[in-house]
């Protein structure tokens, strides 16, 4: 334990919470995240010798903004959970680098990684496997404190009482044990822990995956609320699409390892370029049987291919519907086709640069939300 | 839907307690419904209001004790299942109701192949032999969509995917034609994209098999895809009732109304703020006397405190049990 990091100011600095979520306007980035590759290594034959990666993460990058929501989604396997932990170096990197507020984690040393953590926290998926059974609440959102801090007893009891207000726990539970609490509860007292050092950054693994949909909305709304109050920059895992459509600014889908697209929260859904993405969006079951009946459904073949072995070019190429020659063999290149709107399909390589050649790139543009609209 | 049509399965009056160290739990307080021919009826509630343990009673899947069902009727093909014995009740599992549950790793067993667990029931309910059980089970796998189906038989359900094991499932509940399916969750488990595969194979199936199927879920969405009629739990009960465009165009109990407003939209305007039901679901501890509702409902008045409130028809084939009248206000 060296020197504590200043967390006597409950709130950050103005600046940090005036922060304009107007895309238009220059902001800072918080997290920059370049070719990030994450290789877990297979081990087999008699001598247990290395015979292949599973390549969770492979080549991605993207940027967070501060004071920004980014949501990664993607179907389970796709890496998306596993990017998240390592764009907090919960695992050792691979390859690439992830620089937070100006400093590259990915190299750092584990002494000065321990200063830097109070600043990037995490939110976990499943409040029951990820609070201790013996500890009481107080303890769990104190631990932090204790690792980090050397306040006196007093000092920290005051903060964690001031965390269970700000997440909506009753000060009279403290001394409770996580079984008796509710799932929506729990995942309270897990945002509470990750709050307890004054993060920046918090990488939200699906927490509401585990909740019931009108306890969903709660925890959704406090998280909202913080990030309001706390000027917080989060990247929000989840599988589930209409509730990231509700909390992101910026939306980037995940397939096999890989960024298929980045955009901004409104152009990925009301015109996605890939066509992994357009899938996805079809699949989701909308709560209204009028619009059921009516939607036009892509349905995708086949599962998911395995990351150990992805297919040769383009990962999608196995299930994609609108499939061509070159993507059995060649990887098409992550660019922008609009402002900040990225995806890495040959599909759009094709009409897009046709488009960018004639100088005609607005007007496609045009077209293409046109069509989104249509549909 | 046929209208006025037998119910092939007509429930009354379903109580089921369970009697724990700490006291009872009340898990379903009279939750009566029928089941048309041909129909798809959607179950949705939050996890324990009760959803599960209703359809598990039916066919005494419930382990007893803790659970004991203190009340009700349940007819099936003309008899009443609550007054049957193990063996009659083992003969219409499988055999009259297929069963497909929420998780399809643990609930296929993984030290046989899925061929010998398709063929059990077929051996079992329709005495078939070898030969003509290993036909029928090829057929099965064929039905339900898997690729080279005479080979997969051979293969445990570890070398499956999700998808291709909850349609293994779907093909074991399916396998002595079932008059009525019922699914627990059978999507949960699955992505979105997986989802719409078995969405679309039950869409199908129902087409060309015409059973009844039972589907619970706590997905809205699934169940304005796919469902005839919609039937709402919460708290052991059966809070409001009626034909899938109804129940979506026009709830009429306060939670119903409620949670459709909680789930986030795919297009349209995006809400500055979700709408939040606030507190939490009922514990069931005690019989129901109030309606389990009143907690967290914006409407409550005092009688919902007295007399937990009777479903009543409001037309439509719809019902609710609530004595607020939603024609009076709009939320």
């Amino acid at each position: 334990m060296t020197a504590a990091p200043d967390m006597t100011a409950a709130l950050p600095p103005e600046s940090a919470r005036d922060t304009p979520t107007n895309p238009a306007t220059q902001r800072r980035k918080l997290v920059e995240v370049k070719n990030l590759k994450l290789y877990f290594p297979i081990f087999g034959g008699l001598l247990r010798r290395q015979v292949g990666d599973v390549k969770a993460v492979d080549d991605v990058s993207f940027d967070i903004y501060e004071g920004e929501t980014l949501g990664i989604v993607g179907e389970s396997g796709c890496g998306k959970s596993t990017c998240g932990r390592a764009v907090l170096r919960l695992y050792e990197l691979t390859e690439g680098s992830v620089v937070i507020d100006g400093q590259d984690i990915a190299t750092l040393s584990p002494e000065k990684l321990r200063l830097k953590r109070p600043s990037m926290q995490m939110v976990f998926q499943d409040p029951q496997a990820s609070l201790n059974p013996r500890m009481t609440v107080a303890s769990i959102i104190g631990e932090p404190l204790d690792e980090h801090t050397n306040w006196p007893r007093t000092k920290k009891l005051e903060r964690i009482y001031e965390l269970m207000d700000a997440v909506g726990l009753n000060r009279d539970y403290a001394n409770r044990y996580p079984h008796a609490f509710s799932g929506g509860q729990r995942q309270r007292i897990g945002i509470a822990r990750a709050l307890a050092l004054n993060p920046r950054f918090i990488v939200c693994d699906e927490p509401i995956a585990a909740l019931d949909v009108s306890i969903q909305a709660q925890v959704v709304n406090l998280l909202e609320e913080l990030q309001d109050q706390f000027g917080l920059t989060y990247m929000f895992i989840s599988h589930d699409l209409s509730m990231v459509r509700h909390i992101a600014d910026r939306v980037a889908v995940m397939y096999l390892g890989k960024l298929v697209e980045l955009a901004p929260v409104s152009a990925l859904y009301a015109n996605p370029l890939h066509p992994y993405t357009e899938a996805l969006l079809s699949a989701v079951p909308e709560p209204d049987p009028f619009a059921e009946t009516r939607k036009e459904r892509v349905v995708l073949k086949g599962d998911v291919p395995s990351p150990s072995n992805p297919p040769k070019g383009c990962n999608f190429c196995t299930r994609c519907p609108k499939v061509m020659e070159i993507c059995r063999e060649v990887e098409p290149a992550f660019r922008e086709y609009a402002p900040g709107h990225f995806a890495a399909c040959h599909l759009l390589e094709e009409t897009g640069t046709a488009a960018l050649n004639g100088g005609m790139r607005p007007e496609h543009n045009q077209t293409r939300i046109q069509q989104g609209e249509d549909a | 839907m046929p209208d006025g049509a037998l119910p092939v399965l007509d429930v009354k009056n379903l109580k089921t307690v369970f009697r724990t160290r700490a006291g009872d739990i009340h898990a379903v307080n009279s939750v009566s419904f029928d089941l048309k021919p041909g129909e798809l009826l959607g179950v949705v509630g939050e996890s324990g209001s009760g959803k599960s343990v209703t359809m598990m009673s039916l066919l005494g899947l419930l382990p007893m004790p803790p659970a004991e069902i203190v009340e009700g009727q349940v007819m099936l093909g003309g008899r009443d299942l609550l007054k049957s014995g193990a063996e009659e009740l083992r003969a219409v599992r499988g055999r009259e109701v297929g069963f497909v549950f929420q998780d399809p790793m643990t609930s296929l067993n993984p030290v046989f192949t899925v061929g010998f667990q398709i063929k059990e029931p077929l051996r079992k309910h329709m005495g078939m032999s070898r030969s003509r059980a290993r036909a029928r089970a090829i057929e099965l796998l064929q039905l339900v969509g898997i690729p080279d189906a005479e080979r997969r038989l051979k293969d445990y359900p570890h070398q499956f995917s999700g998808g291709m094991r909850q349609r293994v499932m779907i093909a074991i509940a399916l396998a002595c034609d079932p008059k009525v399916l019922i699914a627990d969750e059978p999507t949960t488990a699955l992505d979105v994209t997986i989802q719409a595969q078995i969405l679309e194979l039950v869409k199908e199936l129902r087409q060309k098999l015409g059973m009844a199927i039972i589907w619970i879920t706590h997905d809205l969405g699934v169940i304005a895809g796919i469902a005839d009629r919609v039937m709402v739990m919460y708290g052991g009960q059966v809070v409001e009732q009626g034909p899938v465009r109804e129940i979506f165009r026009n709830p009429a109990h306060p939670y119903t109304r409620a949670l459709l407003k909680t789930v986030p939209k795919l297009h349209g305007a995006r809400d500055e703020k979700l709408r939040v039901i606030e507190g939490q679901p009922p514990m069931l501890a005690a019989h129901p006397t109030a309606c389990p509702f009143r907690a967290r409902c914006t409407h409550a008045f005092t009688r919902c405190a007295q007399e937990n409130p009777a479903r009543r028809p409001i037309g439509n084939g719809h019902d609710v049990a609530c004595h607020w009248d939603h024609h009076e206000a709009t939320p």
